[in-house]
């Protein structure tokens, strides 16, 4: 018999019955949608942090200078003022290393015209905006030469744009610092939320040094308060830890035993944490949403069991006129796997409208990839032939004179 | 002389069955049959319930297995090949016409007619043409996309004659046809057999066990406990001195 032919018989059977074919197939939409819903909401998560992760720059280390202590009572991280932008000069000299970003911040009140804002003033140089992945949005970032002669130049985080500003286009104004007059040569891009939350684009950048002479001031003249450093390559992160730790530790003439006086932190390590996290989020909801396929798939099976017995005697009938077990167990099997089909189809369409509806209602990330609807899809089939296979077999193994005897 | 169609030498079949005690006791329902049947014969095989015919007319069929003793069918051994080959021969070689019609419900009369053929691999669309002139020939056209159960009981038997002719089989196996009809559709269907047998020149091999149906056979078999006590073709007379012991 013909494949075409045998799909032509599966679903006449399939129409002859449509309650319990709908029955069954419910199970499988169920199944299919949950999948697809769970797997979007996992996939959501995901993207949400790697987009937070991507706008915190690539392949980065924090560099902080180390805790001190003071009969017996610890300062932590950052207590002691040990790095320079010395430092910084030096380590961006390393082969591992493309750039550093040295950081001397504090708070200080803005102004311009009649409004004001408190903002975290970044003291850093041109490098740090390619480190940390910033993007200008207008105007232009500040340059070398600004950080030599210490220039009055400023570049707005978006955030402290739209508070100061307002409407009016920011570039070319002048505002005060600490009472200190400015130019706006730039504005950010925004980059939104970091990792842990905080608003990444309420800040001004200024030149490193026009920072340590006029705003934040500085107990020790060229000490910074951390700085960011670039590996140049994703594989070569744990050599360039190496080559920083041995550096600084030369130029902080810390001997052989002694503990050091700064840290280095991999940023990635952190990131891949949190991917990590979410990719086991995924698995799981993927996981407790298969289980319902997983249901549905006994439900096929047990109707498929019914359906067999039912039809013992047409089995019969359809062996005594020349079917062969391939053509009964195909019969059989194929009304198993198209219910599974077309219970998948309903399931992907439903799932992706449930998303939606979600992403909407609890303003959610969901994302939904070709792949999730195929493994689904695939899912749900092999669902199908493997709980359509025992009822299909069963029912070609039938002898034909005892099922054309059964009543 | 050509092979004979049908050839049994020694045929046994026994069922085993588990008593109360369960033990496995052997229950003999066909003792060493010897049966040949040609081409273009009519045969009636007779005999009370239970007395092995239908047992005798599955194993004919391939419906069913022989436990000892050689079938040979179109010169072909039957007891060695395997279900598929089976599902093949009761395909192209034998057409089956039962007591209870067997038609599918779901399917109208032109369907039926056309899956032994969809079953030997023939396209749809050539199946429903060859299956409608096979209705045309029985002279159901009009009622070819008829279901079953709007058919009366002499139109079923005919779709299923139909159904039984459609590969053209040399063997058409009749278990009781006439069984389920009354008196005047059970001639029709009679004469539509003695046409097929003596214009086609196929081999009909009937069941039953009213003598006024077995009488439009050219050779009586009749069983009793298994074994065969009458073969030949003095069918009137043999029915005759029967009627005449029940009277």
């Amino acid at each position: 018999m013909h494949f075409a032919t045998i799909i032509g018989e599966a679903l006449r059977a399939l129409r002859m019955n449509r309650l319990r074919t709908g029955l069954t197939m419910l199970g499988m939409i169920i199944g299919v949608a949950a999948v697809v819903l769970m797997l979007s909401i996992g996939q959501g998560a995901q993207t949400k942090i790697n987009q937070s992760i991507e706008t915190m720059g690539s392949n980065l280390f924090i560099v902080l200078p180390g805790a001190t202590s003071s009969g017996g009572l610890s300062f932590g991280s950052g207590s002691v003022k040990t790095l320079t932008i010395n430092d910084s000069i030096a380590i961006a000299e390393l082969p591992s290393i493309r750039a550093t970003g040295p950081v001397i911040s504090g708070t200080a009140q803005l102004n311009y015209s009649a409004r004001n804002w408190s903002a975290m003033i970044t003291g850093t140089t041109p490098d740090y905006f390619s480190v940390g992945n910033w993007e200008i949005e207008e105007g232009t970032i500040f340059s070398e030469s600004d950080v030599r002669s210490a220039t009055r130049v400023a570049v707005l985080g978006s955030v402290t744009a739209e508070k100061l500003f307002g409407s009016v286009n920011p570039i070319g104004k002048t505002m005060r610092i600490a009472n200190r007059p400015f130019l706006v040569v730039g504005v950010l891009a925004a980059k939104g939320q970091s990792l842990s939350g905080r608003d990444q684009d309420d800040n001004v950048l200024i030149p490193i040094t026009t920072s340590e002479r006029q705003i934040t001031g500085n107990q020790f003249p060229g000490s910074i308060r951390y700085m960011m450093v670039q590996g140049e390559s994703a594989d070569i992160m744990d050599e360039a830890e190496i080559e920083i730790t041995q550096l600084l530790r030369q130029r902080h003439r810390i001997s052989d035993g002694m503990e050091n006086d700064f840290t280095v932190r991999n940023l990635t390590a952190i990131a891949d944490v949190a991917t990590g996290t979410a990719k086991i989020l995924s698995i799981v909801l993927g996981a407790i949403a298969s289980i319902s396929l997983v249901v549905g798939g006994i439900g096929i099976m047990n109707i498929m069991l019914v359906s067999v017995t039912e039809r013992t005697r047409e089995i019969g009938i359809r062996m005594a006129i020349g079917a062969n077990r391939r053509a009964i167990l195909l019969q059989f099997l194929l009304e198993a796997m198209m219910i599974c089909f077309m219970g998948g189809m309903i399931g992907v369409i439903l799932g992706i409208t449930g998303a939606w509806i979600v992403s909407q209602v609890v303003d959610m990330l969901i994302v939904i990839t070709l792949g999730m609807i195929v493994l689904a899809f695939a899912f749900a089939s092999a669902v199908g032939i493997f709980f359509g296979f025992y009822p299909a077999r069963k029912a070609a193994s039938l002898k034909p004179v005892e099922a054309l005897r059964y009543e | 002389m050509p092979p004979a169609l049908i050839q049994i030498e020694q045929l046994n079949k026994s069922y085993s069955l588990t008593d109360a005690g369960g033990n496995k006791i052997e229950n003999p329902v066909l003792h060493d049959v010897n049966l040949q049947i040609d081409k273009g014969e009519f045969v009636a095989i007779m005999g009370h319930s239970g007395s092995g015919k239908s047992t005798l007319m599955n194993i004919l069929g391939c419906l069913d297995t022989p436990t000892g003793g050689n079938y040979r069918l179109e010169n072909q051994s039957v007891a060695s090949l395997s279900s598929d080959a089976l599902a093949k021969i009761r395909n192209r070689s034998i057409g089956f016409v039962f007591q209870g019609f067997n038609l599918l419900r779901r399917m109208t009369a032109l369907d039926n007619v056309a899956t032994p053929l969809l079953y030997a691999g023939e396209k749809r669309t050539i199946s429903r043409e060859k299956a409608l002139e096979q209705l045309r020939r029985t002279g159901l056209e009009k009622f070819a996309m008829h279901h079953p159960n709007q058919l009366s009981g002499g139109q079923q038997q005919r779709v299923a004659i139909s159904r039984a002719l459609i590969n053209q089989p040399p063997l058409l196996l009749a278990d009781e046809p006439t069984g389920n009809l009354d008196t005047q559709t059970s001639e029709e269907i009679m004469t539509l057999f003695t046409q097929l047998n003596r214009e086609q020149g196929i081999t009909i091999v009937l069941v039953t066990h009213e003598n006024d149906i077995a009488a439009y056979a050219r050779r009586l078999i009749q069983i009793k406990d298994g074994r065969i006590i009458y073969d030949g073709d003095q069918i009137h007379q043999v029915l005759e001195k029967q009627v005449g012991k029940v009277v």
